[in-house]
This record gives structure tokens, sequence and C-alpha cells, in this order.
């Protein structure tokens, strides 16, 4: 029922039939798909295909388009997210989401990782880390503690793009999140910050399930164990084609339409 | 040998040969020095004109005046001592003896006048016995330049005169009230009316506006109600100030009188028999200015960029966190300024508050939301009515003081905006 749902083990989360509408327009058709806990997972794709659809269906951000409507089932934790006593405020404190461009608050550095563990109710209690504590050990898990310590109090707007977006990773998993999303996060950076954003996400998979979206194959061959090819329908609708450990879909794709992006981007 | 075709057409390009294109480099940049004029020569236009409003305005604000005395002061002299020197009890005794009976029982009633200090009391001996008159005014660039003719003009017809070079706008002028003599006229009463009266909307307009504007922006969807909600404010925003007075004067004069002069919360001023009261006035101005202030803060709101709110729905904040939090720190520089834009308006407005009923002659301060009022601008309207020259005079100072307190209102606007600015960049 699944494309190559062998390889699954335990599932951090599924989808059944998901399809987004935008108005009249239908982004994404009949997504079936079961990301696999811990790991990464790249999305890739053409321009257009729904990737970043799908990728916002996993923690109802696509509700906040005012014509967007969502058909079918996404199970976390056993539940479908998209059950009327569903809380999405709730889904997004545990499906935290790292965006295209980096956009910190304009706010301190240490406001931005603190915010967002402080209003979902952050304890301060005892035998548990203080507010201080906490946005170190965030800051220090994305990789950006030793460049902002001494300047905690600056605006995060101070940074360069590369250390914001490493902030609002930290920010996303100062809500103790079980997943991370990640939409394009290197897109907007260069070469070197890329590549520290990609040996994060090597990291954070020990403790995180990423789902990362991107257009760049060489950097889902890199970062992901599993990857998911999606294209456009005859009716413009984003489909699932293939979906399967990245090994394999890189070096022995199923399906000719997979193969034939996977090479003509390879050129 | 035979040469590929593109080739032979890169080499007649390169010596400006394109049967592609034709030469009008010349011909474009005409065109664009011809609209670099028109466009300098309306902003020069727009400069001049602004030039000869302030230049009348000061003309008419500052130059010689030519006063006689009704009475001569030196023929009030008791027992060789001059008015100057004399003390408050021989200065009310005067005041008594020179002034009709219904005058005194006047200013009795407004004030007793054992109540008044010593100069309070000379001033009045000034007003109301000696009288001096503006017999006759000058415009600044006369008095500057024609001196030795006004000098001429004097000694012929006030003999009696004197000439002194007087600024209508003066802390004199600032600090008293209205007086239906030109020379003793000021504009307390109106500004503090004007400062009531935008008081009072700033409290109505500001939470309603930003309110309106969050709600709509924020949380309605794109409904054909909200359409139209939205399209109905924005007209609104268009109607003609004269017909927010009508619609002031029907419902808070009228029909919420009981509330608006205050007969409700037991206060009975005696003065005010209705509705026509400064928090009628804020309230009529308030409603002017809504729609104004929502329309400003709805862009200010929408200027916030979409990524902000995404960052914060993100993390799991609830719409309300995300509006308090992200939306309106970063929107409000915009929203302070259209706001602190929409009411330097309501503070210029005078035709709503004429229909609402602000008094042109107001002697006393307001002092409640449920005064008597008139404001800057109805009193500037009033002093040109009047036939005498020397108020028009007083008019224009008037001005000058309304300009100087829009002005400082919008520099407050600028302050704002940056001080927020900097705090939300850095």
């Amino acid at each position: 029922m699944y494309p190559n749902t062998q390889y699954l083990t335990h599932c951090a989360v599924e989808t059944h039939e998901l399809n987004v509408y935008y108005g009249d327009f239908r982004a994404i058709k009949n997504i079936n798909l079961s990301i696999e806990r811990k790991k990464v997972t790249a999305i890739i794709g053409p321009s257009g295909c729904g990737k970043s659809t799908v990728l916002r269906a996993f923690n109802r951000m696509n509700e906040l388009v005012p014509s967007a409507r969502t058909e079918g089932k996404v199970t976390f934790m056993g539940q479908n997210i998209y059950d009327a006593d569903i809380d999405p405020v709730e889904v997004r404190r545990r499906v935290g989401m790292v965006f295209q461009k980096p956009n910190p608050f304009p706010k301190s550095i240490y406001e931005n990782v603190a915010w967002g563990a402080r209003i979902n109710g952050f304890k301060n209690g005892l035998g548990l880390p203080t507010m201080d504590e906490w946005v170190e050990r965030c800051l220090r898990k994305a990789a950006l503690w030793d460049e902002v310590k001494d300047k905690l109090q600056q605006s995060g707007l101070s940074l360069s793009g590369g250390q914001q977006q490493r902030l609002c990773i930290a920010r996303a998993i100062a809500n103790r999140p079980e997943i991370i999303l990640m939409d394009e996060p290197a897109s907007a950076l260069d070469p070197v910050a890329t590549l520290k954003i990609e040996e994060l996400m090597h990291d954070l998979a020990e403790e995180y399930t990423i789902i990362v979206v991107t257009h760049n194959m060489q950097q889902a061959a890199r970062v992901s164990d599993y990857t998911a090819f999606f294209t456009m329908d005859d009716d413009r609708a984003g489909t699932l084609v293939e979906y399967g450990p990245t090994a394999k879909i890189f070096t022995n794709p199923g399906d000719p339409r997979t193969e034939s992006y996977i090479t003509g981007r390879f050129g | 040998m035979i040469r590929p075709q593109n080739t032979y057409d890169r080499e007649s390009e390169s010596r400006g040969l394109s049967p592609l294109f034709d030469e009008n480099l010349p011909t474009r940049h005409k065109i664009s020095t011809v609209w670099r004029f028109i466009f300098r020569l309306s902003t020069i236009i727009a400069v001049i004109f602004l030039a000869l409003l302030l230049y009348n305005i000061t003309n008419q604000a500052f130059g010689y005046v030519a006063i006689e005395n009704r009475v001569d002061p030196a023929s009030l002299a008791v027992n060789e001592i001059p008015i100057e020197e004399m003390e408050k009890d021989v200065l009310i005794a005067l005041l008594r003896e020179n002034i009709s009976s219904g005058l005194m029982r006047q200013l009795e009633r407004e004030k007793p006048l054992s109540e008044h200090t010593r100069d309070e009391v000379y001033a009045l001996v000034i007003e109301k016995v000696v009288r001096p008159e503006a017999v006759r005014t000058w415009l600044l660039t006369e008095s500057l330049f024609q001196r030795n003719e006004i000098r001429a003009q004097m000694a012929q017809e006030y003999p009696q005169a004197e000439l002194t070079f007087k600024s209508w706008l003066s802390p004199q002028f600032l600090k008293v009230p209205q007086s239906s003599e030109a020379l003793h006229a000021g504009i307390r009463t109106a500004i503090l009316g004007s400062l009531w009266t935008v008081g009072i909307t700033i409290l109505v307009a500001f939470p309603l506006g930003v309110g309106a504007a969050i709600y709509l922006e924020e949380y309605a969807g794109n409904s054909w109600t909200n359409r139209v909600i939205q399209t109905n404010i924005n007209n609104l925003a268009g109607v003609p100030s004269i017909i927010y007075g009508m619609l002031g004067l029907a419902i808070f004069v009228r029909s919420l009188e009981t509330f608006t002069s205050g007969a409700a919360l037991g206060f009975s001023d005696p003065t005010t028999a209705n509705g026509r009261t400064i928090l009628s006035a804020g309230l009529t101005l308030a409603l002017l200015v809504l729609p104004l202030i929502i329309i400003n803060s709805q862009e200010a709101i929408r200027a916030v960029p979409g990524s902000l709110r995404q960052a914060s729905y993100g993390v799991g904040a609830t719409r309300w966190q995300t509006v308090w939090h992200h939306v309106l720190p970063s929107a409000l520089p915009g929203i302070l300024t259209g706001t602190i834009l929409s009411i330097s308006r309501a503070i210029g407005e005078t035709a709503p508050l004429v229909v609402v009923g602000a008094a042109t002659f107001i002697a006393f301060d307001p002092d409640s939301p449920f005064s008597k009022f008139t404001t800057l601008p109805i009193q500037i309207y009033q002093w040109t009515s009047r036939p005498q020259a020397e108020f028009r005079n007083l008019a224009a100072a008037a001005i000058l003081a309304l300009l100087v307190l829009l002005l400082s209102m919008n520099a407050i606007a600028i302050l704002l905006r940056n001080r927020f600015h900097r705090q939300g960049g850095n």
C-alpha cells in the first residue's frame, strides 16, 4: 500500500491519502508517506510539485493560508493531527519548523530561543534546567553557542545569514519537538554556511526526526537517510512518485521519472 | 572564405551599424531631460505656494501698531500715585468707579475680585478702564521698509496714538483667554479646548481603530461581509468632515445629551445647558479619524513580514501571542505615525465642530469633558470673519501657533518611529 514500506520499521509520522487544496486547486494528491523516526528524510522534486505543502501538512501550517483545505490523515504519535479535538498550537510545539529564509524574531538572541519555550509553559522547577541553562543547551545543540555566548542580548538580526538559520534551529529545538521540519533550510545561504547546516542536521538526527525539503540533489544525497521524490501530475497536483532509502533512490531508482529527474540534474 | 552569418552581424554592430536597432539614444536622453524638468517644476511650484502661505501669515502676525488709550492713564492717578504703583485695593476701587455695575457683576461672577492677584487686577484696569485700542495696524513688510511713511502718517492721522512694533504671537497671546478687545485677546481657552478635544479623540479612536485594524488583518477571513466592511471603511475615510459633524450633532449632542452634557454623571454645569460639550466634539472627531486610523494601522500591520508570523506560529504561539509579541511591536512605529497624522487632521478640523456647536466666544477655561469649548481652528475662523483689521493679525498669530502645534506633533511622530525602529532592529 505504501511505496517501498518494506524498508521502514517504526514511523514517527504517517500520512494517509493526504490531499491539500488551495481554493479549487489541488496542490497535493493522495500522499501516503511514512517517515522513519530519528532519521533524515529528504523531500525532492521539481518546482511547484507541492514539496513545501506536504511539509507544512505535518504541523498544520497550511491552515494559515485562508483558502487552504486539508483532507486525509496525518498520524503522529498514534493520533490524526487533523482530528477536531487536536489543537494545532500543540502540534506545532511538538513538530518544530525551520524556514527557507532565516527569520529570527527581531529580539535578542537569548529571547529568540527562550520565547517559544516560555510561551509553551517552560517550567523552572527543582532538578529541571533553568531557562539560562536551557537556552545554552539549545544553542550548543545548534552549534551556535561559541559564536554568540558573549552577545546573547544582541539582536538576532545582527547575526550572519548562516548564524541566523542556526538560531532558528535552536529556537525550534527549544520546544523539545519530536520532529523538525526544514523547508529548504540552506537555499539562502553560502556554501560554507550550508555545510554547517548539513552537519547539524546529521547531528540532530540522533535525537530528532528530521524532514527536509530541498531542491539541491547533492544535499539530499549527502544528508538524508530516506528520500521521497515528488512530481506534478497532469492536473498540476503534486504526487509521490517514489520513496525509499536515499542510496537506493539515487543509485537504482525504481521509476523512470525519478531517474530522469536525478540524472537530468546531475547532467 | 565563408563566414558564418552571425559573425558578420557582430562586426557591423560593433561599427554602430545595427540592422535591428534605430539610433535613438540622443532622443531618449532628450525625453528624460524634459521629464526631469517637468518634475522639478512641479516641486518648485509647490514650494513657492508653501512659501507664499508662510509669508502671508508672518506678514500679518508681526508689524507696527498704533495704540490709542481711550482714557489717559495719567488722569487716573489718585493722590499723585500713578496706577502702575497702586495697591490692589485701590485698583479695585478704581475699577468699581470707572466701569458699569453690570460689567462689575459679571467680573465678580467669573472670579471674585478679592481672589485676583494685584497684577491681574492691574491688567483688568488697563483692559476695562484705560482701554488701549489698536487704531491702525501695518504689515511686517510695511513696518520694515516704509518706517518713515508710517511715522508721517501717524503724526498726521493719529497724533494721540503711540506707535509700537508688536509681535501678535507672544507668550502673553498664548496665556490669556479670548477677549473682544484685540489687544487683550489670547488663545488660551482655544488651545485648552483643542487639547481636551483631541485628548478625548485619542482615547476613543486609538484603541478602537487599532483594535479594528488587528481584527480585520489578523482574525477576519476573506469573506463577503468582511470585504464589504473593508470597502465601507475605505469610503468612510473620504466622507466630507461636515457629514461627521451632522452625525455627531444627531448622536452625541441630541440623542445622547444626558451623557454628553454630564447630567447622567451628576455634572450640572449651569453654563452647559445641552450636549454641546468637549465630550461631544471629541467623540465626533474620533468618528472622523477612526477610518483613517484603521486604514493606517492596517497598512502598518500588513507591512509586517509574513515570515515573522510564520516563525511565531511555528514555535507554537497562539494567534493572540503572535499578534501581541511580534506583529504589534513591529507595526507600532507605523501605527503611531498613522495615528499622529490622523490626530493632526483632527486638530485642524473646523467644519464638524461648527456643526456640533463649538462656542465662538469663551472667556473661561474648559475644566472637564462636559465644558463648553472652542478650539484653535474655530477661533481662527471666528477672528478672520471679523470686520476689524486687527483681528486678522490675531488670526495670523493663532495660525502660527496652530502650525507650531501640528509640526511638533509630526516631529513627535518621527521621533517615535525612529525610536521604535531602533528598538526593533537592534
